[in-house]
């Protein structure tokens, strides 16, 4: 059997042995639905939200404040990591903030930001951008600072200037490492999306989870999870299959990426 | 020697490091001559990069002059190219992209600058890898793609820094043998830094001697041996004295020291 079976097979195999030990658990040892549903009314759940449509909005609300908190908080990162790493005297007067910011755990925030922000999509999207912004930035920093400096020193032999030294050398070096930034920043944004929505929404797969906690609907709350997963599943390979696209040159750094999560 | 296109007179370079003033080169003098091929040979630490890094204007020299073409080296200039001592090649681009790398940091004409690239990729033997990236060639035929990017703006003077210093020993001696063949053609000044013996001897026309550091030219040799020179010339008794001659001149400075 070819290795490339296995990687699916395998998994499969795991899945179906899981489902099972979870449905014989429930049915010997009795635990009541409100503790753990079973696989079954789980696959209801699902059924009952897509197909009869009542998580879609819910799901398109998640989607909606991460795709577009992490555009932002992604691109604020990384102009802001290009001026850090360009600019000695912006590097020494942000530094300290940034390193005091970053120390924060951000989901503090959220409270304060939906006080700022309302209750709507607008305060999820900050809170999104806000715990994207910070991997994204160090990585995009560090990446450019990594350039090998023969590179640069030829780049300036050639009498290239600080511009197209920047775009065109020190941004493709740098790419393994702004990816590196972009994946870890889909995991956390999701993080991010879903705290907001704890705190206070009306919608979203996060706020889903805690309604249906009221009500013990735990079947409800193993769907929005399953849901959760799938989104961050889809987020993080459309970037690595960006990753590997892009990077063409550094096959190590797309495998990588994996491994930094 | 043709009339001399590059001079330097006493150059002295000093670094400032955390341990005080480090004198890299002191009392460095050298001339070229149009379309010389001149070897700078000196043991490891004689300061020859930092002889690299001040003629291609990357560093300014505490002490001396230095000039090309009559004009002094301030700064980067366009009429220099430099071949370093590793490829660096931007891997995210071709081979083509890369050799003209020059034309577009310098603003010249893209479409002669193609024209003149593919020429010189022939030159070099690799005009069927234009559309190849630098991760599918082989060391050897990276360093050559250096050494097109390095003539791609036709420049008064090619500098050279231990270009072949990271090949294996049989890839070495037919980039010699590549080089010289390049060289001849093109027409070019060359400006060659290197410690090996050999490798001087083989392809220079004249070889200016390096102290260890701080670095100071220390004598002057011609070779004198007849062009184009074959691998069998390296086993011939001229070529052989050349290089004894040279082993003694390093075999009595590390006795002063």
């Amino acid at each position: 059997m070819s290795d490339r079976i296995k990687t699916f097979l395998y998994p499969l195999l795991a899945f179906i042995v899981l489902i099972a030990l979870w449905d014989a658990a429930i049915r010997v040892f009795k635990v009541p639905n409100f503790i753990l549903p079973t696989p079954y009314s789980v696959l209801e759940a699902l059924q009952r939200g897509y197909i009869e449509g009542l998580f879609w909005k819910h799901f398109f609300f998640t989607l909606q404040s991460m795709v577009f908190g992490y555009a932002l908080g992604c691109t604020l990162a990384f102009l802001l990591g290009c001026l850090f790493a360009e600019s000695r005297a912006v590097e020494q007067t942000l530094l300290p903030y940034v390193v005091a910011l970053q120390s924060m755990p951000k989901v503090a925030l959220a409270p304060l930001i939906i006080v700022w922000f309302g209750f709507g999509l607008e305060s999820k999207v900050v809170m999104v951008a806000l715990v994207c912004f910070f991997p994204m930035f160090i990585n995009t920093a560090v990446g450019l600072k990594q350039t090998n400096p023969a590179l640069i020193d030829l780049m300036h032999a050639f009498s290239a200037s600080p511009w197209h030294i920047l775009t065109r050398i020190k941004i493709p070096s740098a790419a393994g490492h702004i990816f590196a930034g972009l994946q870890i920043a889909v995991v956390l944004g999701l993080i991010g999306a879903v705290v907001a929505e704890f705190v206070s929404s009306t919608k979203g797969l996060g706020h889903l989870i805690s309604a249906a906690a009221v009500n013990l609907e735990t079947n409800t709350m193993f769907a929005a999870l399953i849901s959760l997963a799938a989104l961050g599943v889809a987020g993080s390979l459309s970037i690595r299959l960006l990753h590997a696209r892009i990077v063409f040159w550094d096959k190590g750094s797309a495998s990588q990426t994996a491994a930094t999560e | 020697m043709g009339a001399a296109i590059f001079h330097a007179e006493n150059l002295a370079v000093t670094y400032t490091s955390s341990r005080g003033p480090v004198k890299a080169l002191e009392g460095l003098s050298a001339t070229l001559g149009q379309g010389e091929f001149l070897s700078v040979l000196g043991p490891s630490g004689c300061g020859k990069s930092t002889l690299l890094k001040v003629v291609s204007g990357l560093l300014k020299p505490s002490g001396g002059s230095v000039s090309l073409r009559g004009v002094p080296i301030n700064g980067p200039r366009p009429d220099v190219g430099i071949v370093f001592q590793q490829p660096t090649l931007l891997p995210w681009q071709t081979t083509l992209d890369n050799v003209l790398l020059p034309i577009r940091t310098l603003g010249l004409d893209l479409g002669a600058g193609r024209t003149k690239a593919m020429e010189l990729l022939k030159l070099v033997g690799l005009d069927k890898f234009a559309s190849h990236y630098p991760g599918e060639l082989s060391g050897g035929m990276q360093q050559r793609v250096g050494i097109a990017r390095g003539l791609i703006h036709d420049p008064a003077l090619l500098l050279m820094d231990e270009p072949f210093a990271a090949l294996d020993a049989m890839t070495r001696e037919h980039m010699m043998m590549e080089l010289q063949r390049i060289w001849m053609a093109a027409g070019k000044s060359v400006m060659f830094i290197t410690h090996s013996i050999p490798e001087a001897v083989f392809l220079s026309d004249r070889i200016v001697v390096l102290s260890a550091r701080p670095g100071r030219t220390i004598k002057e040799f011609e070779v004198g041996l007849p062009r184009p020179r074959t691998l069998e010339t390296m086993a011939e008794k001229p070529f052989a004295e050349h290089c004894n001659a040279l082993r003694a001149l390093f075999t009595d400075l590390v006795k002063f020291e």
